[in-house]
């Protein structure tokens, strides 16, 4: 237990050695977010006047949320492509040759890709705040935000972890990625209110992790917020999130066996 | 020495004992055999070299050893330890350098040996003492606090093999550690690896397509053809083998246009040649003629006035001592370039097969 946790300090230390050397990549990712935040926010800014939508009658809170959790999303489904590039290297082989921990390679890449969807997520917020929004929640409010958008981050990170480890393209996991994200933005709640959306969009979105997470942001935020509803969905986001870790760990061994 | 002949004890570092593992051709294409009952020991504290050309099966064999694969069937030891059963405890005993780079671009050469010395369970200080150690060993301190993607191939190799020495292995495995390199940089690469043998005292085991390299680093080396040992020995002892010296002539065949004259030239200076009776292991490389003589020298007089009789010219002529080279030849029936240049082309077909998948 001890070496897996000391193999993850060293591996997370790796990657966050990486990140401070190519701080660029930090902000690349930010340009997306914060596009749909001012693009969406100018485009839909009067759905909020359609009887019924609620949201206090400002769509960019009503979006903040919603645009927090799309960058996490994005980001972690792409999280693969770091192993597929150890991979076109030597690097996996090395780590799978050596005693590596093959729990602590999947956490350490699923707790750095929580550390930036952290930082991002306090610069989209500030952004969000600087171009009128208020949020209600306070520090707890956004404590909650931060484990709901790490928790997707771990779901979608060991997920497009195990692509990578099990299809070992980068092609692939693209495409996988962009096949998945999409569908899951759309059927949330994530830029619209679900109760305008037909029944079975509805249906749908009750059953999506991305969804979860989305509901978890908006009430944390929120001036009254629903804490039955903020646990619950942190309680089916985490348990998700063991389930993957464990599955993408696994994964491991397929790329060994097919190796 | 047979593929599958097994001495075992303490002084055995390596064993595989036939070794079997195809990959799967997928959609209705028959499964592809790496390996096809690859058998070899080797002793503690030596280099033994893995000889042949391209998807000859050595990567596989490395591979299997190295835990990162498992053999289909077969067995295969390493420092005493059954890598199928307790593929943990070998990963301690051994140092993996793959045909790739193993180190992190974005990292230093100084963290990168760090990285892996902790991995293998080094302390933080030891860690840091022994890659100052490797780092002045190869001549890379200069470099330690450079991100590796600045390396030079040859720079970047060097930390290669480093990484895999960084917990003082029993094994290293160096997968053609000289590939890509330029000549100044694998003569480089060579003495390291000399020195390395001899001053660690460990085991390394070593795969190369450069029939130089295994002549000049293996006390003992096999050549892998189509995932089977057809040879093994010390360089000495396979060049001895063939007792004797190796002929080469060039027919001249450009006078013969319509291709069933010169196959006619060539069977016309074969027929000369088995009259002569002083050339043995005569094989035919298009219009390129190699055989062995007890005394090159000798025969060569003889040779060149039988085909002059039988009326087939002759562009050259070479008497040459034995070597890797036409071991390989004896015990494969092609030559070792032939076979790089058409494993490369098989190779390609199914990287392409790869990639339609």
């Amino acid at each position: 237990m001890s070496t897996a946790i000391t193999h993850t300090a060293i591996l997370t230390g790796r990657s966050l050695r990486g990140i401070w050397r190519m701080p660029v990549f930090l902000v690349m990712n930010l340009v997306q977010p914060i596009m749909w935040l001012l693009l969406f926010g100018q485009l839909f800014k009067s759905v909020v006047d359609i009887p019924g939508f609620g949201a206090g009658g400002n769509y960019l809170e009503f979006l903040t949320p919603g645009v927090v959790m799309m960058m996490a999303l994005f980001a972690s489904a792409w999280a693969g492509t770091t192993y597929i590039q150890d991979m076109d290297r030597g690097v996996m082989d090395r780590f799978l040759t050596s005693p590596t921990n093959r729990g602590a390679l999947m956490v350490s890449s699923l707790l750095y890709q929580g550390m930036t969807t952290v930082v991002q997520t306090l610069m989209v917020i500030g952004i969000a705040w600087l171009t009128g929004a208020r949020f209600h929640g306070g520090v707890s409010g956004l404590l909650l935000l931060l484990l709901a958008a790490v928790l997707l981050t771990a779901v979608f990170g060991a997920l497009s972890n195990a692509v990578a480890l099990l299809l070992r393209q980068q092609q692939a996991l693209i495409g996988i990625s962009q096949l998945l994200t999409l569908p899951l933005m759309f059927l949330s709640s994530a830029i619209m209110n679900t109760k305008l959306s037909p029944q079975w969009v509805q249906n749908v979105a009750a059953y999506n992790p991305f969804e979860w997470s989305v509901i978890v942001g908006r009430q944390a935020l929120s001036a009254a917020p629903d804490w039955a509803s903020i646990w619950w969905h942190l309680g089916l986001l985490a348990a998700l999130a063991l389930v993957m870790t464990w599955v993408a760990t696994r994964a491991f061994r397929a790329y060994q066996r097919s190796t | 020495m047979g593929s599958t002949i097994i001495e075992s004890g303490s002084d055995t570092a390596l064993a595989a004992v036939d070794l079997h593992k195809s990959y799967g051709g997928g959609r209705g294409r028959p499964p592809v055999k790496a390996l096809d009952g690859l058998g070899f020991t080797a002793a503690t504290g030596s280099v033994f070299a893995l000889l042949g050309p391209n998807g000859a099966g050595k990567s596989t064999t490395v591979k299997i050893l190295a835990t990162l694969s498992r053999a289909d069937s077969g067995t295969a030891t390493v420092a005493g330890i059954d890598v199928q059963r307790h593929p943990e405890r070998v990963r301690r005993a051994i140092g993996f350098v793959a045909q790739r780079p193993v180190t992190d671009p974005m990292d230093t050469g100084r963290e990168n040996l760090v990285l892996a010395g902790r991995l293998q369970g080094m302390g933080a200080r030891d860690a840091k003492a022994r890659a100052g150690e490797l780092l002045d060993r190869f001549a890379l301190t200069d470099a330690a606090r450079r991100l590796v993607r600045g390396y030079s191939g040859g720079m970047a190799r060097k930390l290669d093999v480093a990484m895999g020495l960084m917990h003082r292995p029993q094994v290293l495995f160096l997968d053609e550690p000289t590939t890509g390199l330029d000549p100044q940089a694998r003569a480089e690469m060579w003495a390291e690896i000399e020195r390395m043998a001899r001053d660690e005292r460990m085991t390394i085991l070593l795969t190369t397509h450069y029939l130089e390299e295994a002549d000049k680093l293996a006390a003992r080396l096999a050549i892998v053809d189509h995932g089977r040992i057809v040879a093994g020995g010390s360089p000495e002892e396979l060049k001895n083998e063939l007792h004797g010296d190796s002929v080469v002539i060039e027919l001249d065949t450009a006078a013969a246009r319509p291709a069933a004259a010169v196959t006619e030239t060539v069977v016309r200076a074969q027929e000369a040649l088995a009259r002569l009776g002083t050339l043995r292991d005569i094989v035919m490389d298009d219009d390129v003629l190699r055989a062995r003589a007890d005394n090159g020298a000798r025969a060569l007089p003889h040779v060149l006035a039988a085909l002059e009789t039988a009326g087939v010219g002759v562009v050259s002529a070479a008497v040459a001592r034995p070597s890797l080279d036409d071991v390989y030849l004896r015990h494969t029936g092609h030559t070792f370039a032939s076979a790089q240049a058409g494993q490369a082309v098989a190779e390609r077909a199914g990287d392409l097969a790869e990639v339609a998948r």
